[in-house]
């Protein structure tokens, strides 16, 4: 699909401007959020499923590729389209668990 | 502004909610049946519900001068339930009849089990058979790109269902694309925690243009906000765009959406049709 671009009117200068501090807080946040589950337990970043794809989200939005936020949604998604046999859970999870899939195939 | 908020559950909000809302612009909103948090028990329980959508809740919107329209449906959460999903779905067409019901909604997965998607479909055959409009929920976080393909799948095996008359909503970026380029309205509802912010929301107008797309706070029990539409307006100003293009989105895109029903009217609105 091509997409019909309506560019904002702010210069990248404004952009930068106008956003960068709440992002610096979020920036912030989200340092805070890793040395907090590394102080309840340093070994919980590998063993929970969701940690392991924050991480891997981190490498996305640290590196230069283009469509980011596009990457990292995709990361964070189950990829098929296969239904389950039966209700699990009412909530989702925020991550898809990919080891937990390779289980139960 | 004045602004239509298509998505409000508004059974979980105050009267002072309703007073907000129409402080800052909002004339006229539409609620689709959904799940209050726990499972119901029985098909008069989803009855009752109905005839609150239905009865009380257009007499507490009138009071704030806000037209309110409804959907009906088994919602996902609780469609998992085939037997009581299919004693929903017997009730279901005399409920439609309402005069401010404007379809079959909110429907959709929310684990994509083959429960959900038998349920689903069962809805979505309806609303080819009956001609009625439909708003889809798609799921949550990491089942909503699973979910809106299925969902799509689906729709797509009804020739006789316009695209132009179904709204998927709670559209993300990985999401959006399937969504347009299939001929159907995209909802984005605007959440503080997950789904969309007013930035992203903004973002996504900036990337794929104002067609087809909707906007809504959701006002749901859990955390929303009810006026997220004035604040994805508010951000718009933030990006310098125009007046004219802001009220495209908050109120004529809808105005157009929901003017395919002939039980929807707003008073003193300028037609989508007019300001196309």
């Amino acid at each position: 699909m091509t997409a019909s671009a309506i560019p904002s009117t702010l210069t990248p200068a404004q952009l930068v401007d106008e956003y960068f501090i709440e992002n610096r807080n979020r920036l912030i946040e989200l340092a805070a959020f890793l040395d907090r589950i590394d102080r309840a337990d340093p070994r919980l970043a590998d063993a929970d499923f969701r940690l392991r794809v924050f991480r891997d989200a981190l490498q996305i939005l640290a590196s230069d590729a283009p469509d980011r936020l596009h990457q990292i949604q995709l990361l964070l998604s189950d990829p098929t389209t296969t239904p389950l046999a039966a209700l699990d859970r009412k909530g989702a999870r925020g991550a898809w668990d990919a080891s937990a899939a390779r289980e139960t195939r | 502004m004045r602004y239509i908020d298509h998505h409000a559950h508004m059974v979980s909000r105050t009267t002072d909610d309703y007073a907000q809302m129409a402080l800052t612009g909002c004339v006229a909103l539409t609620e689709p049946a959904f799940w209050a948090g726990w499972d119901r028990s029985t098909v008069e329980g989803f009855e009752d519900y109905f005839r609150q959508l239905t009865d009380f809740e257009p007499k507490r919107a009138a009071q704030h001068g806000i037209q309110h329209y409804t959907w009906l449906g088994m919602n996902p959460k609780e469609s998992d339930n085939r037997e009581l999903s299919l004693e929903v779905l017997k009730k279901l067409p005399a409920y439609l009849e309402g005069p401010t019901v404007l379809g079959i909604g909110e429907i959709g997965m929310n684990r994509v089990t083959k429960n959900e998607i038998a349920t689903y479909a069962d809805h979505v055959a309806m609303a080819a058979r009956l001609r009625q409009m439909v708003l889809i929920h798609t799921p949550h976080l990491e089942d909503k790109l699973k979910g809106t393909r299925v969902t799509i799948d689906v729709l797509r095996q009804h020739a006789d269902l316009a695209p132009s008359r179904v709204l998927v909503d709670h559209a993300e970026e990985h999401t959006i694309e399937l969504i347009l380029e299939h001929g159907y309205w995209a909802g984005l509802t605007l959440y503080p925690q997950t789904k969309v912010s007013a930035q992203r929301a903004v973002d996504m107008i900036e990337r794929y243009g104002p067609d087809r797309i909707l906007v809504a706070g959701a006002c749901d029990w859990g955390p929303s906000e009810p006026l997220a539409v004035p604040k994805f307006v508010m951000e718009m100003r933030r990006r310098r765009h125009s007046e004219d293009l802001i009220q495209r989105v908050v109120f004529d895109n809808p105005v157009r959406f929901l003017s395919q029903s002939p039980k929807f009217s707003v008073p003193g609105a300028v037609t989508a049709a007019g300001r196309a």
